[in-house]
């Protein structure tokens, strides 16, 4: 807590319908988010049992200064990931972490399941377990609009739910939070599901009291300035990230069908520029940040003749157009609102959703599958299928459906077609075919995500290559990136959180850290989560990537399998220096 | 001249709630959504039209002042009250008086919550929503 020297753990059991508080003093050296979410997974997890058993434990955390610093708005959960079998880490944001901060918890770990659907409320002066049977069965927003009209705490309150795809236990079923923020990525949603936990409402209704006003609000002015009045956000307040689609374009960086190619022929159409000319309506932010880098784009769809229409919208950017838009050859905004608003509504992630569909449309273009299995033709571009299709897999149609709905890598082991299953241990791959800090990045990264390492990154900014600077480069951003997550930092915001900034907010508040401090957090933070990767049997050298990642040329041009092997051996070989 | 509050650029609020973290911290030494003298709320969801309840800063007539039975509200130069907490008993009169809704009560003091147009909160919206307008003094 804030101005206090433990961390309050709300622990959660769904079977008994009983919780628990726990005042850790031992856990302040881990800082917070991502540092006690570990640690917490790390004591609560059972490697021998099945990701979605009952047993297993869901976790949030908040991080140490969450909500009261501009753009420091995310809340971390930890879990098995039913996708991977590994640590499962994603983050959300929109209003979770203010109202955790206010309801009293720096953490929240559910076990147990639910002996029926069920939702809880969480306050700071009471958890409540209540029926959710009606709403199981209803899409994510419905599910949001009747616990809001049920539900006090207007404005003040934060209302994750899952939808179809995590109730009937999809592997990449994520949780909607707030409407436009997901945990999107590694299946927190099936998580939920197996628990017969359809929502969860925390209402943030205390406030605490400031011990040192003027250095705080010093420190949060500071802070707001370099936010505001410095264009180190720009991009995101601007366009957002789908600015990236045309320059990954240009570089030949944007995976297109299935990254059979590595540039599409309608970019232009579904850049950044296009959504903002024809369909930005309006930008939001998470609370507490100024940014507002959310962009929700509409689209006025005539559904009868005459002057019927009906308007969808739903928050775009970059990775949603890249997944569901070259990925599966979707060349027109409008298309592309339609399916993000259908995987929006089911609850599935959006990345994997596109990276699945672009490896069954060209495994139906192969024979592997049929019409038998699919029920109709899977084309690049052909949008009324792909929704159907999308349907299919929410509701687990038939095997092959449901089967899909566990991963390309699954689906890829029993109906062939491995080789184009483009994933990094089971995760289907990110928009960033960049060379091979990108390759390596997501492969040895501990979420399996370009926002591990950031590794494309390295590809962009770098001319020649160096095995052994990207080796560093990947090891060091990984660690640093320990202490962003700690304090749940919105990553957009990395450059404004340097080392001076963190110090600056954490001992406005009664921290008395230093640099060096950091450094040490950072680490008991990695390797906790190497451990507990360990601990699930996860070893990077035996992830087998596919084929088609060596087969399509990056934006710097092809990059070699061996070379990338050699490059995750040499990683995992520090690794081990690391940890001994 | 006075200046008072307007928040009649809120069709371009994007929701952060710097106006509010701002204001509690500012006027009341502490984190909070509660203790915070202006109000941002959606209606319908995140995908509804943000709205803030605020004091408008009545002039002449006060709804809130004139509730008050033990004179613990003044009016203020320009518009709207201050309110003297040693006087104010914690009947919440004052609540229900203010159609506004912009007399918010908090429950740990016993005590109203009613904006003083300080100008803080304008100073940390990141889009111009609210801003402080000058006033003729009406008292
Ligand atoms: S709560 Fe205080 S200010 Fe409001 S009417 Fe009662 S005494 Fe007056
Ligand atoms: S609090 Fe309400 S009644 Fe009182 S001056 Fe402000 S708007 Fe008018
Ligand atoms: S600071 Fe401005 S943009 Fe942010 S919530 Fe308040 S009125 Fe809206």
């Amino acid at each position: 807590m804030i101005y206090k020297d433990y961390k309050r753990v709300l622990y959660i059991d769904l079977s008994k319908e009983k919780i628990r508080i726990d005042l850790r003093e031992d856990l302040q050296e881990y800082l917070g988010g991502v540092g006690i979410a570990s640690k917490l997974l790390e004591e609560n997890i059972k490697p021998d049992l099945e990701p979605l058993h009952e047993d297993q434990p869901i976790i949030f955390a908040i991080g140490a200064c969450s909500s009261i610093f501009p753009v420091i708005t995310k809340t971390v959960a930890m879990f098995y990931s039913p996708l991977t079998r590994d640590l499962g880490e994603s983050y959300a944001g929109g209003r979770m972490a203010i109202t955790l901060l206010f309801a009293g918890y720096d953490a929240v770990v559910i076990t147990g399941k639910c002996r029926r659907p069920s939702y809880i409320t969480i306050k700071s002066n009471d958890v409540e377990f209540k029926d959710a049977r009606p709403i199981w069965g209803l899409s994510t927003s419905d599910t949001g609009r009747i616990i809001r009209e049920r539900e006090s705490g207007e404005g003040k309150r934060s209302i994750l739910r899952i939808g179809p795809a995590g109730e009937n236990l999809s592997s990449f079923a994520c949780v909607c939070v707030d409407t436009y923020r997901h945990f999107g990525r590694l299946g927190l949603g099936a998580c939920m599901g197996s628990k017969n936990l359809k929502s969860i409402v925390s209402i943030g209704d205390k406030s605490i009291d400031i011990e040192n006003n003027k250095e705080y609000f010093k420190a949060y002015q500071t802070i707001y300035k370099k936010v505001t009045n410095t264009d180190i956000m720009g991009k995101y307040h601007d366009l957002g990230t789908s600015v990236n689609v045309l320059t990954m374009n240009e570089k030949g960086s944007l995976l297109t069908r299935n990254l059979k190619d590595n540039r599409f022929e309608h970019a232009e159409e579904i850049s950044g520029e296009k959504f903002a000319e024809k369909n930005l309506i309006r930008k939001v932010a998470c609370t507490s940040c100024p940014v507002g880098c959310i962009h929700i784009g509409q689209y006025r769809k005539q559904f009868d003749d005459g002057y019927d229409y009906e308007a969808i919208s739903v928050a775009y950017d970059y990775e949603l157009i890249f997944a569901l838009g070259s990925y599966i050859g979707v060349g027109t905004t409008e298309d592309l609102i339609e399916l993000i608003e259908k995987v929006e509504q089911l609850g599935f992630d959006a990345i994997s959703a596109g990276v699945v569909l672009g490896w069954a449309t060209e495994a139906y273009s192969n024979g592997l599958i049929t019409n038998n299995e699919t029920m109709l033709p899977l084309e690049f571009g052909n949008v009324e299928n792909y929704i159907k299709a999308l349907e299919y897999m929410g509701m687990n149609y038939n095997e092959f459906y449901k089967t899909l709905a566990k991963g390309c890598l699954t689906a890829s082991k029993v109906y062939g077609g491995e080789e184009y299953a483009v994933q990094f241990a089971g995760n289907e791959t990110p928009g960033y075919h960049t060379g091979y800090g990108s390759a390596v990045g997501h492969t040895v990264g501990s979420r399996h995500s370009h926002l591990c390492n950031g590794g494309y990154s390295i590809d962009q900014s770098t001319t020649e290559f160096d095995k052994e600077k990207l080796i560093e480069y990947i090891f060091n951003e990984e660690r640093e990136r320990c202490i962003l997550n700690s304090l749940v930092i919105c990553l957009f915001a990395r450059k404004v959180y340097d080392r001076e900034t963190i110090l600056l907010a954490l001992n406005s508040i009664g921290y008395n850290l230093t640099n060096d401090d950091l450094d040490h957090i950072s680490d008991s933070i990695y390797k906790t989560k190497l451990r507990i990767k360990k601990m699930l049997d996860f070893d990077i050298t035996k992830v087998k990537l596919p084929k088609r990642l060596f087969e399509t040329d990056t934006s710097k041009g092809p990059i070699d399998e061996k070379t990338t092997y050699e490059l995750i051996s040499s990683y995992n070989e520090k690794l081990k220096e690391y940890m001994s | 001249m006075a200046k008072v509050l307007r928040a009649d650029g809120m069709n371009k609020c994007i929701g952060c709630y710097s106006c509010m973290l701002s204001c509690s911290a500012v006027n009341y030494k502490s984190h909070s959504l509660e203790k915070s003298r202006i109000m941002v709320k959606t209606s319908g969801g995140i995908r509804g039209r943000f709205t803030a309840t605020v004091c408008v800063a009545c002039k002449d007539e006060r709804a809130c002042e004139e509730a008050c039975p033990s004179g613990a509200l003044e009016k203020r130069v320009g518009g709207g009250v201050l309110l003297n907490k040693d006087k104010c008993i914690g009947c919440g009169k004052c609540v229900s008086a203010c159609i506004v809704g912009a007399v918010f009560f908090d429950t740990e003091s016993q005590k109203p919550i009613i904006c003083k147009h300080c100008g803080v909160c304008p100073n940390f919206c990141p889009h111009e929503c609210l801003r402080m307008e000058e006033v003729e003094d009406d008292i």
